[in-house]
């Protein structure tokens, strides 16, 4: 059955205080590296029927009407065949 | 006649009483919307109320665009019909793409419940024809996702065409950013759409209306959008 894997995150220049709280946590922690940190939703559709194509045209209407904001937010998303 | 208002009801509304009854207060005759209803033509304004429409699952007002009664909403719009969305109300509108812009979390990711201090910047809409220019109300706030945003260009466009109605401000009137509770750009309260008949705001005018609720400003709102239709 095919699975589409939805990543949705904030777009650049967004602000996005959850990522910076936890960026800072990491800091506290001693984690000096990791310079950014994005928080986004990750979002997994089982689906049926289809060509491959339909699919991909299917999931990404259903990413950008629904599952993301336009405005603020962007999306990828890859169709993957799963037992 | 008194003005119809029609009070739309979502699973997950909480302030639909509270709106309710402030419009009935200054005379307005008032109905509850069910979001299963497809017909608001029946009415000469349509009120968005707060809450958790749909709990806030995936975004606020992200699952409440798609119920039947907001197509029905989206035709009395295109028709001149007033909308006023307040708190989850605006997050419903900025979804559906009846206001510009869109609501991140709060800058400080905490949930904020009290009083603000706002200046009325654009009185002659139908939301508040009742103020002053320039007019200092005050209205509780109670949101978690009010931090409003929009790009630059769309910024421009409705300070040009005069769609920002409300900003947060100190008790002097004056737009500050220690005045701005939220992180929302520009201080930004309350939008209205180009056409003038859709109104979004966060504060929630219905919870000042008497005095033993700590202000009555939230009255101008709803009196004003009762003078606006019976024209």
């Amino acid at each position: 059955m095919p699975v589409a894997k939805v990543y949705v995150t904030l777009k650049d220049g967004i602000l996005d205080p959850q990522g910076q709280i936890i960026g800072k946590a990491l800091k506290t922690q001693g984690y000096d590296n990791v310079s950014r940190v994005r928080v986004g939703k990750f979002i997994e559709l089982e689906l049926t029927g289809e060509t491959p194509e339909k699919l991909k045209k299917q999931v990404d209407k259903i990413s950008h009407d629904l599952l993301s904001n336009p405005v603020i937010e962007s999306y990828t998303f890859d169709i993957q065949e799963e037992a | 006649m008194p003005a119809r208002f029609g009070v739309v009801v979502f699973p997950g509304s909480n302030c639909e009483q509270d709106c309710h009854y402030a419009a009935r207060l200054v005379g307005a005759q008032v109905a509850y919307v069910w979001h299963q209803d497809t017909d608001v033509a029946k009415y000469d304004a349509i009120i968005l109320p707060g809450g958790f429409s749909y709990g806030d699952y995936l975004r606020t007002g992200a699952v409440a665009k798609f119920s039947p009664v907001m197509d029905a909403i989206l035709d009395f719009v295109d028709k001149g019909g007033l909308v006023i969305g307040i708190c989850n109300g605006f997050q419903i509108l900025l979804e559906a793409g009846l206001l510009p812009g869109a609501m991140l979390r709060n800058r400080d990711l905490k949930f904020i419940c009290r009083y603000t201090d706002l200046v009325v910047e654009n009185n002659q809409t139908n939301f508040t024809n009742k103020a002053l220019s320039g007019e200092l109300i005050r209205l509780p706030i109670a949101h978690n996702e009010g931090n409003y945003y929009a790009d630059e260009e769309t910024l421009g466009e409705m300070a040009a065409n005069g769609q920002v109605v409300l900003r947060y401000c100190d008790t002097n009137g004056i737009v500050t950013d220690a005045a701005n509770p939220n992180g929302s750009l520009q201080n930004i309260a309350g939008i209205v759409n180009k056409q003038g008949n859709v109104f979004g705001l966060m504060p929630h005018p219905e919870r000042a209306i008497e005095t033993v609720l700590g202000s009555l400003d939230g009255q101008m709102i709803f009196k004003s959008m009762i003078s606006a239709v019976s024209k």
